[in-house]
């Protein structure tokens, strides 16, 4: 057999060209896959981008950028929103500070106690979102479980008022979305290389340092996905600020409800609601290429 | 001396400086996963400690770098305790298993990382890591970060953030496991290389004998907790202390024997087997060890202190040599391995040979 040389001709058959070559899988394979696509597309479009495509023209259904002006420029409408996204800031916040403890504990602990933690966990995530903010006026009321306790105890003379304010809001739903960012952080955790952290002490690096310039950055990814989910549920928050806020606190998902059953004006209800939408999308973006920045390596 | 207990050790000046354990027990339950360690490693000196998995070295490399405590005994570093020391103050490099390179760190701040924990002045820092780079022979890989370097590029990023520092003892912990055989000889002359020339105080650890042999100045071969035996490469390859040892390191034909008053050995099925002196009593139970490079193919006339007849019952062509399994006459398997042409013809199976090999080439150990 003549061994095989440089200036074989390039018409003449691969003798490798019957194995399958990994580059051109993923071509070759997308006609037969994109029937297995199918049926999520259509539902994704037809239940979520169809009624967002819907909110979107019906916002111009009056013809004119009259409801965007009014959305954009008029300052009870601009102050509720900065308040909505501030809100959903410090909800964000508040989560993270109390969920990386947590998912520490629950992603470090021995034994039976990340299962107990899990449970008590996912115990109120499984429970009705209507049935904990009630929960929550019961406990937090002027005659409620807390103030009745401190009361009776002489901690306090007058009751702290917790509802129908921010802090019983900010209270309900960081109950609620706490769980959204534990599981996030949980994950990556989990997933963390305990020798790193060894090699980090090894090196000569304090018990914060190691956190510092170690654990954390590792976490971040967790960080971004939790925060995300927090953000972007809370920014749409509607029964537990409307219940524990008592309409002293303003969001946006308020005001758009108001104009749809109140003033029955669907036009400034859509405007309202792609505005918020795309907010919600920029402090997103905003959010993800600042965390982005200090995850090239992921 | 600084303390009592170097006193007592016949090396201690040269004790003084680099690592010594003492007495070193750890227990996990009922197991003693170190029963009463005793090593020194010299300055300069890279001391690797070998043993199967399961043997302790691990928890050793643990107790030494402080991530596992002693039960009993202690650790000490150029003559001062680091027993109860915390690991980030002790000054020791260590490269792991699995490199430990922090993935959201570049190359350059892996290097730097163990220097900003010390304190270093910014422009000497810079000017150390890219010292180390050129070490390494990666100087233009500064900017990368490590899962786009390959292993044996990783490797080395590891042992230049062990040695930045100017450690007073570094740590290997199979440090080549993942790489292919081509790249962890290479690897292992640079680690030998680059130890020399810093000078620096190793402790190898590894569960590959060839890799033992190749790098170390001295082994200690552990077993079940103790250490087995310590010595160098040669010693511990040419004169193994115990079954243990003769076993784990390299290939040998190991037969049980008992002494005659003669100097000779009989073993289990009556072979006679020539001894170079009188190794032990009469009737003592003995370990006659014979490395199959040692034993010779016999040509006609040809002779030799010990003699038997054999049949070849298994051919593994190694390339450079040729190993045989020869089943004798008188009963029992010798493993043989020979130059190809030992014979003069390629050995065919089943063909009946004359091997030998004189008293020196018998190692006697004790049996028990």
């Amino acid at each position: 057999m003549p061994p095989p040389t440089l200036s074989r001709p390039r018409s003449e058959p691969d003798p490798r060209a019957g194995r399958p070559r990994l580059a051109r899988q993923p071509y070759r394979k997308i006609p037969g896959s994109v029937w297995l696509a199918t049926p999520a597309t259509v539902f994704i479009a037809v239940l979520f981008m169809l009624p967002l495509a819907i909110l979107f023209a019906q916002s111009f259904q009056a013809g004119s950028l009259a409801p965007y002006h009014k959305a954009l420029f008029d300052g009870l409408y601009v102050t509720v929103l900065i308040n909505t996204l501030a809100l959903a800031g410090y909800v964000s916040l508040i989560c993270l500070l109390l969920a990386y403890p947590v998912a520490y504990f629950l992603a470090t602990a021995r034994g039976y106690w990340p299962t107990l933690g899990l449970i008590f966990l996912l115990l109120p995530f499984w429970t009705s979102i209507l049935v904990r903010t009630y929960g929550w006026m019961v406990i937090l009321g002027r005659n409620g479980i807390v103030n009745r306790l401190l009361l009776d105890l002489g901690v306090i003379t007058t009751p702290i008022p917790m509802v129908n304010n921010l802090t019983g809001v900010l209270i309900g739903m960081v109950h609620v979305l706490l769980p959204y960012m534990v599981f996030p952080l949980y994950a990556v955790m989990r997933r963390m290389d305990l020798t790193l952290l060894s090699a980090a002490e090894g090196l000569g690096a304090s018990r914060w340092a190691i956190f510092r310039r170690v654990y954390f950055p590792l976490t971040l990814p967790g960080v971004l996905a939790g925060t995300t989910l927090v953000y972007v549920l809370s920014v749409g928050f509607y029964i537990t600020p409307a219940l524990l806020g008592g309409g002293k606190v303003p969001m946006t998902a308020l005001l758009i409800e108001k104009q749809v059953s109140q003033f029955l004006d669907w036009g400034f209800a859509s405007a309202l609601s792609v505005v918020l939408l795309v907010a919600t999308l920029l402090v997103y973006l905003v959010l993800r290429i600042v965390l982005r920045g200090n995850m090239q390596w992921n | 001396m600084i303390d009592g207990i170097a006193q007592t050790n016949t090396a201690a000046e040269h004790v003084a400086d680099g690592l010594r354990v003492h007495g070193a027990v750890r227990r996990f339950g009922q197991v003693n996963a170190l029963a009463g360690i005793d090593l020194a490693v010299r300055n300069g000196e890279l001391l690797t400690i070998l043993g199967p998995s399961g043997s302790g070295k691990t928890t050793l490399l643990k107790v030494i770098a402080g991530f596992e405590q002693p039960d009993e005994g202690g650790v000490f570093l150029n003559a001062s305790d680091i027993t109860d020391a915390p690991p980030a103050k002790r000054d020791i490099g260590m490269v792991f298993q699995n490199y430990a390179l922090f993935p959201h760190m570049t190359v350059a701040e892996n290097i730097a990382f163990p220097l900003q924990m010390r304190k270093v002045p910014k422009a000497e820092c810079t000017r150390k890591v890219q010292e180390a780079l050129q070490l390494i022979d990666l100087p233009n890989f500064g900017t990368r970060f490590p899962r786009q370097l390959s292993g044996g590029q990783q490797q080395r990023v590891a042992l230049a953030r062990a040695v930045v520092f100017g450690p007073r003892l570094l740590l290997l912990d199979e440090p080549f496991g993942a790489l292919d055989r081509k790249l962890r000889e290479q690897m292992q002359l640079e680690v030998r290389r680059l130890q020399r020339r810093l000078g620096l105080t190793a402790l190898f650890v590894t569960h590959d004998q060839e890799e033992a042999l190749v790098l170390s100045d001295r082994i200690a071969v552990m077993d079940a907790g103790r250490i087995a035996q310590l010595g160098t490469p040669q010693d511990i390859y040419q004169r193994p202390v115990n079954r243990f040892v003769a076993g784990f390191i390299g290939e040998s034909n190991l037969l049980h024997a008992r002494m005659d008053d003669n100097g000779r050995a009989t073993t289990d099925n009556g072979t006679q087997i020539a001894l170079s002196r009188h190794a032990g009593k009469a009737d003592d139970d003995i370990g006659v060890m014979l490395r199959p490079e040692r034993a010779r193919y016999l040509k006609e006339g040809e002779y030799a202190d010990t003699t038997i007849r054999a049949t070849v019952a298994e051919i593994v062509y190694l390339g450079d040599t040729t190993k045989y399994r020869l089943h004798a006459d008188t009963g029992f398997d010798l493993i043989v391995r020979w130059p190809l042409h030992a014979a003069g013809h390629a050995l065919a199976m089943g063909e009946q040979v004359s091997v030998g090999w004189d008293r020196d080439d018998i190692h006697v150990i004790r049996w028990t």
